[in-house]
C-alpha cells in the first residue's frame, strides 16, 4: 500500500466559530405553516379567489354606477349587457350591484356565525373537558339534548320566535345550537392535551382553571379550530340562503345571495342569468371556503411537520 | 349491553321530552296570536269559540299539560289553519311521500358515493379520483334549490324528458331523487375515500395481501367492511338531512310531502302544525341516532365490549 502523505487528511475549510450555527434558519410553527400552505396550489387558489370576492363585496357595487335599490324601468328583466353587465331583475335593478351589496350580508353572517359558534364553543368545551366529571357529564347532555333537534328546525322555529328578520336575527338565530358541534369538538381536543406537562405545569404553579383554559388550552386547539372554522362558514352561507328561499331570511331593502336567488327561482325559465350569478357567488364562495379548510388543515397539522 | 340499551331509551325519552318541552314554551313566545289574522272579522262569541276550541284561553300550565298529555297518546292537536285535520293525521299523510322520495334518494346516494369513493381510494391521485373529488365538491358546494332549478331547467324544459313538477307516476321521481341523492353521493364518497385511505395502511391489510388473498377478497371482506364503519355514523344526520333537504325539493317540485307541509304551515302561522312537526323531525333524528349506536355497536365489536364494562 503506497503512503499518503499525511496533510492530505488535514480537514479543510472548518470554522470553529460557526461549528455550531444552525443549517438553515429557524422556521417557527406558523411560519411553516404558511410555507406548506402556500405550496397547496389549489388551498392557493382558493385564497386568492377569496381575496378577490372581499375585494369585489368592498368595491363592486360602486364600479356599476347604480345604486343597488334603484330601479330602472326601462331595462325589466334585461338581459347581462354593457350598461348593465349582469342584467337586471323584475324591477329593473342592476344584478351586478345587488351581486355584491348581497354579498356583505352573506359572508357577514357566515363569517360572524361561525366565528360566535367557535368562541362559545371553545370555551364551553374547555370548561368541559378541564373539569371533567359530573360538570362534564352535565354540560355534554345538555349539548346532546340540543344537538337532537335537527339544525334548520331550530333555526326556522327561533327566526318565527324573533320575528324581526334582521342580520343579527339570523344570526343568533344559526348560533343558538350551532356551537354544540364545534364545543363537542373542541372538548375531545382538549381531553387529549389536558394531561399534558405543560398543563401540569401550570396547574402546580396554582394557576387559576379559567387561565388554564385561555392561556394553554384554547391556543393549542387554535389550528384544528381555524379548519373547522372555514368549514362551517359555508354552511351557514348555505343555511341563510335556505332561508332566505322558504321565506325566513333577510327582508327587503336588504339583499343576500340567498334572497337573490330565491326570488330569481320562479323566473329561472325565462332569464337564467337572474339565478345564474348569485348561485354562482354562493358556489364559489362556499368552494373557496371548502378547499381553503382541507389546505390549511394539511399546513396546520403538526404530524405533517418536517 | 341490555343495561346500556336502556340507559339509552331512557335518555332518548328525556331528550324527546325536553325538545316538546322547548319547542312549546318557544311557540307560545311568539308575538301576537296564531288566531289574530283569522278571527279579527269574527263576531266576539265566535272568537271565544276558537279561543276554547284550541284551549288557548286556559294559563300557559294548563295548556302545556294539555299538550304534554296528547303527546304521549301521540295527539299533536289540531291544524289552526285546516279546521278538523289532526296534526298527526296529517304527518301520518305526508310522511310516507316524503320517506319514498328522501328514502330512494338516501339509498341511491349512499350506493353511487360509497362505489365512488372506493374507486377514489383505490386509484389515488390518478384521473378517476380526481372525477370522483369533483364531484364530491360539487355535491358539497351548490345548493339544493339551484341544482333542482337546472334540473328542472335541463330536463323538463330544454330537454323535455321529465316531468318539471307534479306527484303521482315514478317519473315524477327522477328529478327530486336526483336533486336530492346528488348530496348523499358527494358526502359518502369524500367519508369512503378518506376512510378506505386510513384503512388501506392498517396492518391487518397487509397480513391479508401477505396471506395471499386476492385483490378483491381484502378489499371487500377487510378494507370495505372496515371503511363502512365511519359512514355508519352520519347515517342518521344524512336520513334527516334528506328530510329537511325536501323543504326545498318538495316545494319545487310539488311533492306533496311533509317538508312541503311544514313550510306552508310556517309561512300561513299554523303553530300546532310547526309544533307538531317539528317535535316529530326531532322524535324521528333522535331514534335514527339511538338505531345508528346500536348498528355501530353490532359491527364494531369494541364498542360492544366498552359498553358492557
Amino acid at each position: 500500500m503506497q503512503n499518503i502523505p499525511i496533510e492530505k487528511f488535514q480537514i479543510t475549510g472548518l470554522n470553529e466559530n460557526s461549528m455550531e450555527a444552525a443549517s438553515r434558519p429557524q422556521v417557527g410553527y406558523l411560519r411553516d405553516a404558511w410555507m406548506r400552505l402556500r405550496k397547496n396550489k389549489v388551498a392557493t387558489a382558493s385564497l386568492i379567489l377569496l381575496f378577490v370576492i372581499v375585494l369585489m363585496v368592498m368595491i363592486g357595487p360602486k364600479l356599476s354606477g347604480y345604486a343597488f335599490e334603484q330601479i330602472d324601468k326601462t331595462a325589466r328583466n334585461a338581459a347581462p349587457c354593457a350598461k348593465h353587465w349582469f342584467g337586471t331583475d323584475k324591477l329593473g335593478r342592476d344584478i351586478f350591484a345587488r351581486v355584491w351589496i348581497s354579498g356583505r350580508v352573506s359572508l357577514t353572517i357566515g363569517v360572524l356565525g361561525a366565528l360566535i359558534c367557535a368562541v362559545i364553543g371553545c370555551i364551553y368545551g374547555g370548561i368541559a373537558a378541564y373539569f371533567g366529571g359530573a360538570v362534564d357529564t352535565v354540560m355534554m347532555r345538555i349539548v346532546e339534548i340540543l344537538i337532537s333537534v335537527p339544525y334548520l328546525i331550530v333555526v326556522i322555529v327561533f327566526s318565527l320566535v324573533l320575528q324581526s328578520k334582521g342580520i343579527l336575527t339570523l344570526i343568533l338565530a344559526m348560533t343558538i345550537t350551532g356551537w354544540c358541534t364545534m364545543a363537542r369538538f373542541v372538548r375531545a381536543q382538549m381531553l387529549a392535551i389536558k394531561n399534558e406537562e405543560y398543563i401540569l405545569a401550570a396547574q402546580a404553579l396554582g394557576v387559576r382553571p379559567w387561565k388554564v383554559i385561555l392561556r394553554h388550552m384554547i391556543p393549542n386547539t387554535l389550528s384544528t379550530v381555524i379548519v373547522s372554522i372555514t368549514f362551517d362558514i359555508p354552511g351557514y352561507i348555505f343555511s341563510e340562503a335556505f332561508l332566505s328561499y322558504i321565506g325566513l331570511g333577510i327582508q327587503p331593502p336588504n339583499t343576500s345571495w340567498g334572497v337573490m336567488a330565491s326570488s330569481a327561482q320562479s323566473v329561472f325559465t325565462f332569464y337564467p342569468y337572474q339565478l345564474f350569478f348569485p348561485a354562482v357567488m354562493i358556489a364559489l364562495t362556499m368552494l373557496c371556503f371548502t378547499l381553503l379548510g382541507d389546505g390549511l388543515r394539511d399546513a396546520l397539522d403538526p404530524k405533517l411537520r418536517k | 349491553m341490555a343495561k346500556y340499551v336502556v340507559k339509552r331509551i331512557c335518555y332518548m325519552l328525556l331528550t324527546l321530552f325536553t325538545v316538546a318541552s322547548i319547542t312549546f314554551f318557544l311557540m307560545r313566545s311568539i308575538p301576537g296570536d296564531p288566531l289574530a289574522s283569522m278571527a279579527k272579522t269574527l263576531p266576539e262569541q265566535t272568537k271565544e269559540n276558537f279561543y276554547a276550541k284550541y284551549g288557548l284561553d286556559q294559563p300557559l300550565y294548563k295548556q302545556y299539560f294539555k299538550y304534554m298529555e296528547g303527546l304521549v297518546h301521540l295527539d299533536l292537536g289540531e291544524s289552526i289553519l285546516y279546521a278538523g285535520r289532526s296534526v298527526t293525521s296529517e304527518i301520518a299523510r305526508t310522511s310516507p311521500v316524503s320517506g319514498m322520495v328522501g328514502g330512494t334518494a338516501l339509498i341511491i346516494g349512499t350506493f353511487i358515493g360509497v362505489c365512488l369513493g372506493m374507486v377514489a381510494a383505490l386509484k389515488k391521485n390518478r384521473w378517476p379520483d380526481y372525477v370522483v373529488m369533483f364531484i364530491a365538491i360539487l355535491g358539497a358546494t351548490i345548493p339544493v334549490f339551484v341544482l333542482a332549478s337546472l334540473m328542472q331547467y335541463v330536463f323538463a324544459v330544454q330537454l323535455g324528458w321529465l316531468p318539471a313538477s307534479g306527484w303521482g307516476k315514478p317519473v315524477h321521481m327522477v328529478l327530486p331523487v336526483i336533486v336530492l341523492g346528488f348530496g348523499s353521493v358527494a358526502t359518502y364518497a369524500r367519508y369512503i375515500k378518506s376512510s378506505m385511505l386510513d384503512t388501506l395502511g392498517q396492518d391487518y391489510v397487509l397480513t391479508a395481501r401477505a396471506k395471499g388473498l386476492s385483490e378483491r377478497a381484502v378489499i371487500l371482506k377487510h378494507v370495505l367492511r372496515n371503511s363502512l364503519l365511519p359512514a355508519v355514523t352520519i347515517f342518521s344526520s344524512s336520513i334527516v338531512g334528506v328530510f329537511t333537504g325536501a323543504f326545498v325539493t318538495e316545494k319545487m317540485f310539488s311533492i306533496p310531502g311533509i317538508g312541503l307541509y311544514y313550510v306552508s304551515s310556517i309561512n300561513n302561522n299554523d303553530y300546532t302544525m310547526v309544533m307538531g312537526t317539528t317535535v316529530f323531525y326531532a322524535a324521528l333524528f333522535i331514534i335514527m341516532q339511538l338505531v345508528v349506536d346500536f348498528v355501530y355497536m353490532i359491527l364494531d365489536p369494541r364498542i360492544r365490549i366498552a359498553s358492557d364494562r
